[in-house]
């Protein structure tokens, strides 16, 4: 039998080169791994090795040979003692074309690829997968008694709730366990759960990050806290890299049920490095769930679905809401669905989107408004990525007018995201065009009074709620 | 510190003279790492195998010889040359193939390729794109090991140059720390890409990296498959009895470039052509099964045979087999 050697591409982009030099010749013994030919493209000299045992019987194209195209036959090899024909043998198999059965010619190609293109699904409407289909029955049903407890609180008892129903479920990080959490929320878990659960790290984001995606990989479900969300940017690369993609580059596989959190965004005075707000980082990254919760309710059951989810899941609390007090529901499993807004407040003559502390400043400019006669519907995203796009859109209609509130940077912030979403699926209903209310386009700074300028205020989002109503 | 640092090669080496079934054992299997790369280089010269594909040929005998000395329950993860690694823990070379060929069969369905693959019922945990980052990953996997008491260890790969990222000593802190049962197995091949380990490293002994740590050490020949089958005994053994981690520098050679676009001019070729002529892990079983008559010219040129066969059975499958549906292209982002 006799084998066809190719003239081979060096790179994916390379389509042909030159035949430098044979180090074979004809009627030499070859064996695999020996170096046959060198070739020359325009950034590199490569050897050609022979894969397979047996004589060179020809050489087809002679050393120095020019623009040799990527697949023309070079040489023969064969058997030891066998006849081979002065021209490439006929009955050889043309070698396969990359992904299509038979060779196209340009004309092919181009139609190949409008069919690919043609067959691509699309999502309806945009290149983003939809929000799941979640259940309208009532989170808390009438009746439920409601308890007072802090963020800080409600966290813990989620935790604690869902170590006690999964023995799988761990708690990694900075300070976690013998002094009761950075900013106390992991408080009493190392006295119930043991060290073996509750567990110290050290001061290494990048390691214990990826330390508890392979724990993940491995089926355990971790719950890793950052002390701050500024300090995970150290860990994004396993966050990103590791954590989100790996099901799809395993064809689904290999999930990664985690759950990152802590506290994000600006707390008080603590500067540039210490402030940032990375909502809009990660809702950009498919593979991962990203929630920013804006009360104590929402955060208990929104971390609970967290903990259960087979994702991973970026959890964003705020360190300035963790000691305010709401009401939480009495209830043995509750568990709010990922992917699901909330309505704050009802309003018919503007919407106000936001999330997280950015509620707050959303509900206490929509009673500023109030005072004015304008009843403004304060969204509550609870969940960034997947977004309840439908809920934004169904206020808008009814609206006609929007105005998104984060704490972040405004260029390709988690507004501008809203702002796409609104006018491709709401255009016809808006009234006016969609302003964002956002951090100032700067690093925080520290003085008292540059760092409320920094952030975003009642009395600006007063002032967009106006201008969008012309008023 | 308890360590068996001071362990001298003569020693492991004594200790792991092979029989005769695993000499063939060891001869088939990097016969069919070296055969499947050889054709997976052939495969991308035909352009049947696009973007990055990094071959293992030359560095055959390490995963061999800790896949040897490993149970079936422990589990591998390493970095992106990692052909090798699959084939070690029993994936078929069909499915290996077929993803390297971006088709539907492939073992992430063509949505992976060369650098990221992975099997939970082989228990290999990828085929990692990113330097440095399969440390923490097999250092986690082995705290879940820890986690449920089942005394599986965790064989984690990775390279000379990967040796110099901050995580791998991150890592190295928390493996020892925790005590958790994680060999670390560095395939020193002597180049970071183009950057030999003399430019790159100011403590180029990478057995003694753990050394702040507490983590013991060897410095092993990475290209004789029986000292590296011993080394990865004494290894797992000091896992496995609950003493935290080890770490082996495996001390290797890869014969082609980093990658297929890489023309290797920062080497000779006399010292490639030294390496295959005196130190190939695959000559070394050759030679020495029939120098003592262990097996004939025949037993071996039938397991060439057998092997030869798999690797072609294997090209043609993925040759063969369709690309994926264009509906996958949204499978797999969310669990």
């Amino acid at each position: 039998m006799t084998v066809n050697v190719l003239m081979p591409a060096l790179s994916p982009t390379m389509e042909q080169g030159k035949l430098a030099k044979w180090l074979k010749a004809e009627g030499d013994h070859i064996k695999a791994g020996d170096v046959l030919a060198e070739i020359e493209t325009d950034k590199a000299t490569m050897e050609v090795e022979a894969v397979d045992e047996g004589v060179l019987a020809r050489i087809l194209v002679p050393g120095g040979a020019e623009n040799v195209a990527v697949n023309t036959p070079i040489a023969v090899i064969a058997d030891e003692g066998e006849e081979v024909p002065a021209a490439p043998p006929s009955g050889e198999r043309p070698p396969p074309a990359a992904p299509t059965q038979e060779p196209l010619g340009e004309e092919g190609k181009a139609q190949r690829q409008a069919d690919v293109a043609a067959a691509t699904p699309q999502p309806k409407e945009t290149s983003i997968a939809p929000p799941p289909q979640v259940s309208a029955e009532p989170e808390v049903p009438a009746g439920t008694l409601m308890i007072s407890m802090t963020m800080r609180e409600a966290l813990r008892d989620a935790m604690a709730e869902e170590m006690r129903r999964n023995p799988n479920v761990f708690i990694l990080g900075e300070e976690v366990a013998e002094y009761q959490g950075a900013y106390k929320v992991t408080q009493g878990l190392l006295q119930e759960f043991g060290e073996r659960r509750v567990v110290d790290a050290p001061i290494t984001e990048y390691g214990f990050a990826g330390l508890g995606v392979g724990a993940a990989f491995a089926g355990l479900r971790p719950i890793v806290e950052f002390m701050t969300f500024n300090f995970a940017m150290q860990a994004i690369d396993h966050i990103v890299n590791s954590a989100a993609k790996t099901l799809y580059m395993s064809g689904g596989q290999i999930n990664c049920p985690i759950v990152f959190r802590g506290p994000n965004g600006a707390a008080s005075r603590v500067a540039a490095q210490h402030s940032q707000d990375y909502a809009a980082w990660y809702s950009q990254i498919p593979g991962l769930k990203v929630i920013a919760p804006s009360n104590a309710s929402d955060a208990k059951g929104l971390l609970k679905a967290a903990i259960r989810d087979n994702n991973p899941v970026i959890f964003l609390e705020n360190e300035i809401l963790y000691g305010k007090s709401y009401e939480v529901p009495s209830l043995e499993n509750f568990v709010i669905p990922i992917g699901k807004a909330r309505i704050a407040r009802e309003g018919d003559d503007v919407t106000l989107v936001s999330f997280s502390i950015g509620v707050d400043h959303a509900l206490a400019a929509a009673e500023v408004l109030a005072k004015e006669s304008i009843e403004a519907e304060v969204i509550d995203l609870r969940t960034l990525r997947p977004m309840d796009v439908p809920a934004i859109i169904a206020s808008v209609k009814k609206t006609g007018r929007c105005v998104s509130i984060e704490e972040g940077w405004p260029q390709s912030g988690v507004g501008s995201e809203i702002a796409a979403k609104v006018q491709e699926e709401a255009f016809d209903y808006l009234d006016a065009p969609v302003l964002r209310v956002t951090g100032k386009d700067v690093p925080m700074p520290y003085a008292a009074n540059l760092e409320k300028l920094a952030l975003p205020s009642v009395d600006e989002i007063v002032a967009a709620a106006k201008a969008v109503l012309y008023r | 510190m308890a360590g068996p640092t001071d362990l001298q090669s003569d020693i492991i080496l004594k200790a792991a003279d092979f029989t005769r079934e695993q000499e063939l054992a060891a001869y088939r299997d990097m016969l069919l790492i070296r055969r499947f790369e050889e054709k997976a280089g052939q495969m991308y010269g035909m352009g049947l195998i696009g973007g990055f594909c990094h071959l293992y040929i030359g560095q055959e005998a390490v995963v061999v010889g800790v896949r040897m000395a490993a149970r079936p329950t422990d589990q591998f993860v390493t970095s992106y040359r990692d052909h090798g690694h699959m084939l070690a823990c029993g994936m078929e070379p069909k499915g290996v193939m077929a993803e390297l060929c971006g088709r539907r069969s492939g073992y992430s369905k063509g949505k992976g390729g060369s650098m990221h693959m992975f099997s939970r019922e082989k228990n290999f945990f990828g085929g990692h794109g990113i330097v440095g980052a399969p440390a923490p990953i097999g250092a986690g996997i082995a705290f879940a090991n820890c986690y449920r008491e089942n005394d599986s260890v965790s064989l984690t790969f990775f390279g000379d140059g990967a040796a110099n990222q901050g995580q791998v000593y991150e890592t190295f802190n928390m493996a020892e720390l925790w005590r958790l049962p994680v060999v670390f197995i560095v395939e020193n091949n002597r180049y970071a890409m183009g950057t030999s380990v003399t430019r790159s490293s100011a403590q180029v002994d990478f057995s003694k990296r753990g050394v702040a740590f507490n983590i013991p050490g060897l410095q092993v020949d990475g290209m004789d498959v029986r000292a590296v089958k011993a080394a990865a005994d004494i290894a797992i053994d000091w896992c496995r009895k609950g003493n935290g981690p080890y770490l082996l520098e495996m001390q290797t050679y890869r014969y082609r470039g980093h990658s297929m676009s890489d023309p290797a001019k920062y080497r000779s070729k006399e010292e490639v052509q030294r390496m295959r002529e005196e130190h190939d892990p695959i000559e070394q079983v050759r030679v020495r099964l029939l120098a003592d008559g262990k097996t004939s010219e025949q037993e071996l040129k039938s397991i060439d045979a057998e092997v030869r066969k798999m690797i072609a059975e294997a090209a043609d499958y993925a040759t063969n087999d369709r690309e994926p549906e264009p509906s996958e292209l949204w499978t797999d982002v969310l669990a």
